[in-house]
This record gives structure tokens, sequence and C-alpha cells, in this order.
């Protein structure tokens, strides 16, 4: 069921992110903003401190990319101006041979200046002070003016030249840039696996694992694509910002103000948008959560609804919440969308200004043509990084709030280490003693007041109590998943708290109900629990675990691979490989739960004799359902809402007449079945 | 598929409208640079001022009239991306509604839930995308090759120069990037996994000092991750920095044949700086395209699962006539030679069942799991349908009469308690919104509910979260009872479901329960012999045949299945006196 549940809407990136494309930019619509910004972006940055040189390699890689991007523009200009001259030299020239006798031969290498003061003064009133100025600019070489090929080939390598260097240190940047991120993200999951080794277990009995899970995927990719996306957007954009404003300027100050009026349009358009659009988005994301929880709740209580004819109901609620969701998806898409149409909106206005205005400044004479089209270049490239800019905060603020569920779950508190000196116990006898043992999973309130108890070797310890009584509480204490605040807890006299964590779990072998195998080979799952098992070792454990005969039965036998979760075994087989797995690790005490549910009955005869031959010799603890187990236990803890009520033997409990007897004596097994239930 | 385009049909006319306006959308950004060819030609060269503002004046008009088309665009391409995802979502849902257990084994709830919310979301968020710059892409491409070609025709050759490095690029970048894809994909799954088996297996880890193993573990699947991923993102850097140099290449390219190209009078100066403008319209329009390939996959992953679902005719349906009882007797519910194989199944689960369980009697069903005693239980209210045979209630088929009416008559509980959000009393009075506060206040107190329901700051209204999470297993299995109770059916159906109860809430239940159901029919589903010891008649079941009926002490003597069951559970002390309790306390009907 959890496997295929739908993911908690997340703030999703609408852009194309680092997909194709992402030439306009992807905008990110967060709904999340990190508690606390400066802090976390300070944690980050520290995450970043080795790669400080790689960054500053980044950044000046950007700013070079950047710098001979903006050279473009203004060269094609000037390339496009040497066109101009060509085309009007050209032209000039060919009136000027029109108004000439036929024939008429000029000297070699005369200029148009030249040319000018050669004419009599009559000719020279009749022609326009304009085509006067056009004449004298114009070289006539040996008779027609021509093309300056020459200097328009060199301009054009040099551009190709100059696109080559920028693409170069673009991309170089941006794979170093890749790079960085995979390391980061890399080392982030690395440590939040070493972390969850050092976490005590109250940390994950209190949060839901979906929650940890979504730390070491969503919320890591999340870090690094948006830093992917945020860093270098934050200083090519600047460096574009100010490098094509400072060009316009060299060009002609008059057309840059007109080209530059776009820019607060654009960023007050887009600032505007990315802001309403936010709100509306929140709002979808909500309402898509209303109605998912509906559908989920609705599908998987199906049987339940249909019993009592609740489909009309149901079907209405649905468009209730379905309509709602309409509407506030159709605004925040509607209004997200409006962001490219706008911002190539105002780009068109301020094509059209600098084309109108530059016409305007060209017949003054004050710009050229070339400078036009530089231009009218350079307003593309202002486009993007505007709107960029609107939107590089909502970037940093969706990697921040990432950021920051990663790092708390980093910074959460580790367990005590373990003693420097830490004592071994050589050859466990299995004595056991409980000290005036306290504990409490929550600080304000014990559950286990002063119990004192000794288990000699080779005793069975029964633990008997109602569902939800707290019989785990015993195996959290023994394997130390957590610490006893008052007391202790001693093996062969020593207390547990001076040894190592990893040599107390040595002591013990656990089988409990909730069967834990990984995706690994049936062989694998039963060797877990030692070191170097050999085959014969292996087989040898599942044939006492009577698990042998059917893991033989399975396609691939020893070698076959679980599936997640197991699902390709029953829950009866997958229990008897774990015992099979502590049958090999063969521990000197046990904990073991008897429950069987969801057993077959020829299995569940199985899994108790294999219990009963794993326990011959051994201290065990039994989670008891079974009454026989009870009957005969040596010791006998009666729990009842997270505390043990009564201790002692049978016969001594039933003449107590408490708690006990009362479980005992109510329809025989039915009231302990009942309450120890499925 | 097909249903999904069925759907679609109300939206072929606002569509035509979207392609005129992305039309009008393509025009007026493909004026702008002629306009701007004319400002140079005929104002700046031929200096004529007039010109320019003429021409000037009509570009804002263009201009503006672009801004309003693109508003439109995109009003019009959200509005029928949304209200058709609408449409599909309450289709969908409604479908499923109408769905029997068939069909949520075979999608399983959990995909059904991904397909009616994850997977249309997907369908909305590509439809969005693609009708708002898809169809832009292609008109787009079009209308610059013609621009172009109608300013120079002897340049044209740019565009395809321009167009074919641009696919090149794209084309070879995906076939690399693209199966690597599917691989990250894998790996990050493979994280999953990883990372869910050690959460979950923490404790066994730890027992066996196996931390080590798992962050090694972890590691290396973290590893792989990193190389591919730094190797796929590498070459996606590429991108942008190769699409930046096409666009600037060509401009270059133009510039410089389009000076041969003046110098010959063939082409003026303001035309080719409007190629050039052409020639980036044409690569951004192709990039367009090529986008629609990158997105239209993962929609259709989503809509052929959608299709599925909206495909499926339900394997349980309401008869055109339905049947009415005649009889005047209330809650018989019969099985006749019923025989019931799951699909694809290639045994069947239940053979030849034939019994009958009448009103003011309790009948009980055991076996060990998988005997099939639920699935018979889920015969009755038609989650399945019967393969052969007949299942009757007072003596008409159930496919005879409608499953409202059906429904009507069975008290449900299922083996899980299932609890909708609301509040306590909203749950008890699901299946009758009408009860009195009266039969409310009743109901509860039977199943034993009152006292934790007076102990809680609302009462009644007290919410209940989604699940019922905020309480405990054994307080939603007395609620679903209340339920039960509150809708006054003619049969009961308990399916195990007095698991998670406590004995002395589990003895005054049933004492009540008694007295409540004494004149109806009550089916009892247990896995444990003395859940049911007291039951009037049980049926014991193996391997989906009925292998004994009777009491407890006739069973005992003669059904061997049951013996071995009762021997499995009780002690030999235990069934002799459970024998002689029974006797002892004659025909008590207790449950």
């Amino acid at each position: 069921m959890s496997d295929e549940r739908p993911p908690t809407p997340r703030p999703v990136n609408l852009g194309m992110g680092r997909g194709p494309g992402s030439g306009r930019g992807g905008i990110a619509f967060g709904t999340e903003r990190a508690k606390n910004f400066k802090g976390t972006m300070k944690l980050l940055f520290k995450y970043l401190r080795p790669y400080w040189a790689r960054l500053a390699i980044v950044f000046v890689f950007a700013i070079i990319s950047t710098s001979f991007m903006i050279a473009g523009p203004k060269l094609l200009g000037d390339m496009t101006n040497d066109v101009v001259d060509g085309y009007v030299a050209q032209r000039t020239s060919a009136q000027v041979f029109s108004k000439l006798p036929l024939g008429t031969k000029l000297p070699a290498n005369i200029t148009g200046e030249q040319l000018l003061t050669r004419l009599p003064t009559n000719e020279l009133q009749k022609i326009p002070a304009a085509e006067k100025s056009a004449i004298s600019q114009v070289n006539f070489n040996n008779g027609h003016a021509r093309f300056n090929f020459h200097s328009i080939s060199d301009l054009a390598i040099l551009l190709v030249i100059i696109y080559l260097v920028s693409a170069g240190f673009s991309y170089a940047q941006s794979w170093l840039m890749t790079d960085m991120v995979q390391q980061l993200t890399y080392r982030l999951r690395h440590d939040i696996a070493h972390k969850i080794d050092h976490l005590p277990l109250k940390y994950f009995d209190s949060l839901p694992y979906g929650e940890i899970l979504s730390r070491v995927t969503n919320d890591v990719d999340t870090v690094g694509q948006n830093l992917n996306q945020s860093l270098t957007q934050i200083i090519t954009s600047v460096v574009m910002i100010i490098g094509v404003i400072g060009m316009m300027f060299t060009i002609s100050w008059k057309l840059a103000l007109v080209a530059l009026t776009m820019i607060p349009i654009s960023l007050g358009l887009s600032t505007l948008i990315i802001k309403r659009s936010q709100g509306y988005f929140m709002g979808q994301q909500d309402s898509l959560g209303e109605l998912n929880g509906h559908v989920e709740e609705m599908f998987s209580g199906h049987v339940v609804m249909r019993a009592f004819n609740g489909e009309e109901r149901s079907i209405g609620i649905f468009r209730e919440l379905n309509e709602k969701l309409y509407g506030n998806a159709f605004r925040s898409q509607f209004l997200s969308g409006l962001l490219m149409p706008i911002t190539q909106f105002v780009g068109n206005l301020g094509f059209v200004g600098v084309a109108v205005g530059g016409g305007w400044l060209a017949v003054q004479g004050s710009v050229s043509i070339g400078g036009i089209q530089a231009f009218l270049l350079y307003i593309n490239l202002l486009n993007q990084p505007i709107t960029q800019a609107a939107n590089v905060a909502n970037v940093l603020q969706l990697a921040a709030a990432a950021a920051e569920r990663v790092f708390d779950f980093l910074g959460e508190e580790e367990e005590s280490p373990d003693p420097a000196k830490a004592k071994i116990i050589d050859g466990v006898k299995g004595i056991v003693d409980f000290d005036h043992v306290k504990f409490g999973y929550l600080a304000d309130k014990t559950i286990i007041n002063d119990f004192t108890a000794k288990i000699k070797p080779g005793q069975r310890v029964a633990i008997v109590g109602p569902t939800g009584a707290g019989k785990t509480t015993m195996v959290n204490l023994l394997m130390r998943f957590y610490d006893v605040d008052d007391g202790s807890i001693k093996i062969d006299g020593i207390d547990t708290r001076d040894m190592k964590r990893a040599e107390v779990r040595k002591i013990f072998g656990m089988v409990l109900q909730d069967t834990w195998l990984f995706n690994g080979s049936v062989k694998d799952n039963i060797a877990y629990g030692k070191d170097n098992a050999t085959m014969e070792e292996i087989v040898a454990a599942a044939k006492a675990a009577h698990a042998d005969g059917f893991i033989r039965a399975l396609p691939g036998s020893y070698e076959m691979v679980l599936d997640e979760e197991a699902g390709n075994l029953a829950q009866g087989e997958k229990q008897l490989i774990t015992i099979a797995r502590a049958m090999l690790a063969d521990p000197p005490m046990l904990i073991l739960d008897e429950a069987t549910s969801s057993v077959d009955t020829r299995t569940e005869v199985l899994i108790q004799s294999a219990m009963e031959r794993l326990m011959k010799g051994r201290t065990s603890f039994v989670i008891a359902h079974r009454l026989s187990t009870i009957r005969n236990a040596d010791l006998i803890l009666v729990m009842r809402d997270g505390n043990i009520v009564e201790h002692g033997t049978h016969n001594k409990l039933l003449k107590e007449n408490g708690f006990y007897a009362s479980l005992y004596n109510s329809q025989f097994t039915e009231a302990i079945d009942y309450m120890q239930g499925a | 598929m097909r249903k999904l385009a069925h759907y679609f049909i109300p939206y072929l006319l606002p569509l035509v409208l979207l392609l005129g306006l992305v039309y009008g959308q393509t025009w007026t950004t493909l004026a702008l640079p002629n306009y701007m060819a004319t400002i140079i030609d005929n104002g700046v060269v031929a200096r004529s001022t007039r010109v320019i503002y003429h021409t000037g004046l009509l570009m804002i008009l263009v201009a503006l009239l672009g801004g309003v088309f693109m508003v439109c665009v995109s009003y019009v391409a959200t509005r029928i991306a949304t209200s058709y995802t609408k449409r599909i979502r309450e289709a969908v849902f409604t479908k499923v509604e109408r769905f029997s257990l068939v069909e949520f084994n075979s999608f399983s709830s959990a995909s059904l839930i991904t397909r009616s919310t994850n997977d249309v979301q997907q369908i909305q968020q590509v439809l969005v995308m693609l009708l708002r710059l898809a169809f832009l892409g292609p008109f787009m491409a079009v209308g610059a090759i013609i621009k172009a070609y109608h300013l120079a025709p002897s340049m044209t050759w740019i565009m395809a120069v321009a167009i074919a490095s641009l696919l090149l690029v794209v084309i070879s970048l995906f076939t690399i990037v693209l199966p690597r894809f599917q691989k990250v994909q894998k790996l990050v799954d493979r994280l999953n996994l990883v990372t869910r088996e050690f959460l979950t297996g923490i404790r066994v880890i730890r027992a066996f000092d196996r931390q080590k193993l798992e962050e090694d573990k972890f590691n290396d699947v973290n590893k792989d991750l990193r190389t591919i991923n730094t190797f796929v993102n590498r070459l996606l850097a590429a991108m942008q920095p190769s699409m930046m140099l096409i666009m600037n290449g060509v401009s270059v390219l133009i510039v410089w044949v389009g000076a041969h190209e003046v110098s010959s009078g063939r082409l003026q100066i303001g035309g080719m700086l409007a190629f050039v403008q052409y020639a980036a319209y044409g690569i951004m329009a192709f990039l367009l395209i090529s986008i629609i390939f990158v997105f239209a996959p993962r929609a259709m992953v989503s809509a052929e699962r959608i299709g599925k679902v909206l495909d499926t005719k339900p394997a349980v349906a309401d008869p055109l006539v339905s049947n009415k009882s005649i009889t005047s007797e209330r809650g018989i519910v019969s099985f006749k030679d019923v025989t019931f194989t799951y699909a694809g199944a290639d045994r069947p689960v239940l053979e030849h069942v034939t019994f009958q369980a009448l009103p003011g009697e309790t009948t009980a069903f055991v076996g060990s799991t998988g005997s099939g005693k639920s699935t018979l239980i889920n015969l009755i209210p038609r989650f399945y349908d019967v393969s052969e045979g007949q299942v009757l209630i007072d003596g008409v088929d159930v496919r005879d009469m409608t499953q409202a009416d059906l429904h009507r008559k069975i008290g449900y509980v299922p083996q899980k308690a299932v609890l909708f959000s609301g509040t306590i009393g909203s749950n008890i009075t699901y299946g009758a919104p009408n009860a009195t506060p009266f039969e409310l206040e009743h109901s509860a107190s039977v199943a034993q509910a009152t006292e934790f329901i007076n102990l809680l700051d609302s009462k009644m209204e007290s919410p209940i979260s989604q699940g019922g999470i905020n309480i405990s297993g054994g307080q939603k299995q007395r609620l679903s009872i209340a339920r039960a109770l509150a809708y006054k059916p003619e049969i009961y159906i308990f399916d195990d479901s007095f698991s998670a109860l406590d004995f002395a809430t589990d003895a005054k239940l049933r004492k009540a329960l008694e007295k409540e159901t004494v004149d109806k029919t009550v089916l009892i589903v247990a896995q444990r012999i003395s859940t049911i010891m007291h039951a009037d008649n049980t049926i014991v079941i193996d391997n989906g045949r009925i292998v004994g009926q009777g009491r407890h002490d006739e069973l005992l003597k003669t059904c061997k299945i049951y013996q071995e069951i009762a021997h499995s559970q009780l002690s030999e002390k235990e069934l002799d006196a459970s024998v002689g309790t029974f006797e002892t306390q004659g025909s008590g009907a207790a449950i």
C-alpha cells in the first residue's frame, strides 16, 4: 500500500529545469519557505567550502563567457556597418558616375574628398549637403567604389572565435558546476546514511520513515537542482545585465535610455506575476491535497463505502472538490503561463522602441544601422536574465527549504557513544539481572517502575499482555535500543551500558513477528547474522528451522532473490527464514515473538517446533501467545498499559488472583487470544 | 485511450479558436522584423522620418495586438487543459466508485489512487504546456521559413543549415541521454529501496550489528547514481552553449553572406537584419517542437494508465430489471452450489458450496488462512460475483437486485476497520444519515463505544482524521460495529472484526449484540476456534470446500479438519472443558 502512495504534493518546478530548452529559464513556483534562511544558507556554504576554488573558477568562467557573449552584438553591428558603408559607397559612386560625362576616368586612388575639390563650384553647389558628405567618405579605387570584404571577413572570423570561446567557457563552467553539485548531493546522501546509523531508535519510532526517505531523495535533489540553477544564474544574470547596459551606453546613450525603459516594465510585471501566482499556486496545491485526500480515503475504504451505499455522496463531495480544484488550477496555470508571453510582449515593445527610436536617431546621424542591430540583439540577451533575476529569490528559497529539512535531520542528537573502555563478556552464561529498572519513553511518564528480577541461565521468560501493552519495551531495553532511565540491566553481572551496544546485541538472537528480509537472495538473508557463513552452515540452519523444504521448492532455491518487502514469500515462510537466520548466528540468548498471525495452521506448527528447537538451552525472552509457553515459563512478566503489573510463575500469579488470573480464567485462551490478537 | 479522446470532443471548437489565436500570435510576431526592415531601408537609408513614424505606429499596433493574442492563447489553452482534466478526473473517479473488488484487485487500490490523482495531474501539466507551445512551434517554423524565403530566396539555405545543425545537436544529445534517464530512474528507485530497508529493518540491522554493511550498500548505489547523474548532466550542460553557438553563428553567417547579396543588389540592408531575426525565430520554433517530444511521452504513459481504468467494464453490474423478494421472510441467505474462481486463477477458491443461514441464528465460518472463508463472505454483498451457482437472499438471486437494494439489507463489518474523515457521529451514521440522536447513541452504546466517546472533548462531534489515525484500533473496530448497527440491516456480516478488542470490552459487546441481533441473520468469520465456539452453526472450510457443518461439540466428533484446528489452538483439557461449558450453557447463542 505505502509503495505506490502518491507523494504529497511538493513544490513543482514548472520550468524545464535542467531539461532541454532551459534557455528560457525554469520558473520555480514554490510554496515553501525556510524557517531560518540565513542559518541554512550558512550551513550550505559550509558544505560548499571544499569546493571554493572550483566555485571561484566557475564564477570566473561564467564572467568570461558572458563578457564574450556581450561583445558579440557590438562586433556584429560593426560588421553590419561595413556592409552599410559598402552599400552607401556603392550607391553614391553609382550616382556620381551617372552624373559624370560617359567614359570619364577618375584618377587612381582618388578619394571622395579630393573628387569634391576638383569639381567646378557651380556643380558643387548643386549637390545637397548630405550627398556631399556621403561622397566625401567614398574611396574611389580605380573606378567604382566596392565593398570592403576583407574587413567584413575579418570581423566574421573574429566573431566566430569570440562565440566559440564564449560557448567553450560556458560549457566548462556548467560542467564544473554540474560535477560539484553531484558531489554535493552525494555527500549529503552519504552523511544522511551515516546519520541514520547513529541516531537513537527513539527518533525512528517517532517519525514515519517516509519522511526520512523523502529527505534522502526529494530534498537532496531539490537542493542540488536549485543550487545548480541559482548559483550560476546569479552570476551570469548580473554580469549580463551590467555588461549589456554598458555596451548600450557606449553605442548610444539616447537609444540606451529608450531600450532600458523595458527593464523596469519587464521586471515589475514578472515580479507581480510570480508573486500573485505563488498565492494561486498554493491554492491549487491545497485543493489538490483535499481532492487527493478524498480519493485516497474513498478508494482505500471502497468496500465499506459500497456496503453502505455511499457512492452518490462520495461522488457529490468529489464534484465539489473537483470544481474548486478546477478554479484554482485555472487561475494558477493561467497566471504562471502569462509570464512567458508578457516577457515576450515587453521584448517586442523593446524591439519596436529600438527600431523606431534607432531609425529616428540614425536619420539624425547619431546612431549607425549596425548600432540598431546590436541593440536588437542586446534586447534579446536581456530578456532572460531579467526573468531570472525576478525568480532567483524563489529558487533560493526552494533550495533553502529543502536544505533546512536535510540539515535538521543531520543535526539531530545522536546516541551516546559507546564507553571508551568497554567490557567484554567471554563465554556468556546467560544470567540476566534487572536491578531496580526504571524506564519511560517520555521523560515525564515512567512506565516501568522499579522492576527487579533475576533470570538464571537457560530460563524462559514469558512476556504477556494485551496488544499495545508495551511488550516490545522489554525488547528495546534488553537490546539497548533504548537505555534505562534508572537502575540497570546486567548480563552475567556486567551492566549492559558498560559494554559496546554491538556486543550486547550480539548476545541476543531476535526473531520478531515483523519479519525483516532484504532484497537479496534467500542465502544472503539467512547468512545475514554471521560473517563468512559457509553454504553447509546455511543449509544446516535452514534445516533446523524447517525452512530447507520450502526453500528447495522455490525457483532458484537458495539463490532466489526476494522481492522488495519479500512479497514473493508467504508470511510463515518469512518467519521460518528469520528463525534460520537466528539459528545460524547461534546467540547465547534469545528474544522471540510467538505471534503467528496470517499463518496457516500447518506452517504454524512448523514455526513452533523450530522456535522450540532454537530456545533449547538458551536463556529466552518470549512474547508469548500460547498458553503452554506461558504456563511452562520460569518467569511471567504481565504487562498492561506499558507497565509490568505482575511478575512471577504461573502458579504464583494464579494464587495472587490479579490481572493475570483474570486473563487466564476468562474463557481459556480466548481472552488471551483476543487481547493479544493479530 | 479512445475514451480519453472521446472526452476531448467538446473542446474541438475551442481548439479551432486556439489555432486561430496561435496563428494570430505567429503573424504579429513575424510581422515585426519586416516593419523594421522597412524603417531601415525606406526610412534610415532613404532618410525619411515620415516613413519611420508611420511604420513605427504600425509596429506598436501590431505589437499590442500580438500581446492580446498571446494572452488569449494562454487563456484558451489553460481553459481547455484544466477543464478537460476536470472532466477526466471526474470520469475516472465516478468509474472507480462503481468498481467491484475484481477491478480493485487487478489494479490495486494504491494504483487506482495514483491513476486518478498523479496521472491526471500529469496530463494537465503536459497539456497546458503543449497547447501553449506545441502549436506555436510548427506555425512559427513554417512562418519564419516563408518570411525568410520572401526576403532572400538565395539565402534560404542558411535556414536549412541552422535547423539541421540544431536538430543534429538535439537528436544526438537525446539519443545518448534518454536511455540513461531510465537508468537514473532505476537507480533512484534502488536508492529508495535500500533506504527503506535501512529504515524498516533498523532493529534487525542493529541487532546483528550490520550498520556498516547497510551503509556500504547505500553508498554503492549512491556512487552509481552520482556517476550516471554526472555523465547525464555533463551532456545536458552542452545544450545551452551549443544552442547559443548555433544562434550566433547563424547570425554571423547571415551578415557575411548578406554582405555579398547586398553588394550584388539582391538584398537590402533592412532585409538582411530582418533575416537574422527570422532565423532566430526558426531555431526557437524547432526547439519548441523538440520539447513536445520530451514531454508528450510522459503524458502518454499517464494517458494509457488512465485509459485502462476508463476502458474497464465493472465485473459486477446492476440488472436491467431489478427483482424484489416475494417471501415474507427477511434475511435468509442461501448458497446454492456456489463455485468461485478469481480472474486469471486456474483453480477455484470455492467449490460447490451450499448452505443456508437463517434469521435469529449465528452462522460461523472457520478455516485456515487461504481456505476461502473471506471470499465466501464477499460474495453476499456482491463484492465479487459467483462463477457458478447462486447466492440468494430471501429467494432472490443477488444478481437480480440492484446493488443499492442489496447493500441496504447488509450490515458489513470488515476485518480492518475503515473510518472516514469527519466526526465520530458522522461515521456511525454513515449508512443511515437520517438516524435520530437516540439511534446514534444506542448504536454506540451497543458497540461499547459510549464510554470512550464520552471521554473525548466534543463527544459525538469529535473529529476523526483521515483513516481514523487519531483513535486506537479497538476504538475503530467498535465504531465500525456501531456503524453497522445504526444501519439496521437484516443481515450482519462480521469478518473477523473483534480482533483488536480487549477481553472485557469484547465480552460486554457480544452480550449487547446478542440482544440486538436476536431476529437477524448473523454471519461471522473467525480465525480462532474460541471465537465461534458458541455459534448455532459452524461451517468448516478447507481448500474452498465445506468439510464440516454443525455445532462445536458435533464438529469435534465428526470433522477431522476442525479437530486439527482445535488441537493446534487449545489443549486437551481446554477442549474437554469447552465441550462441558458448552453443554452447561445450553444453546445460548453467544457470538
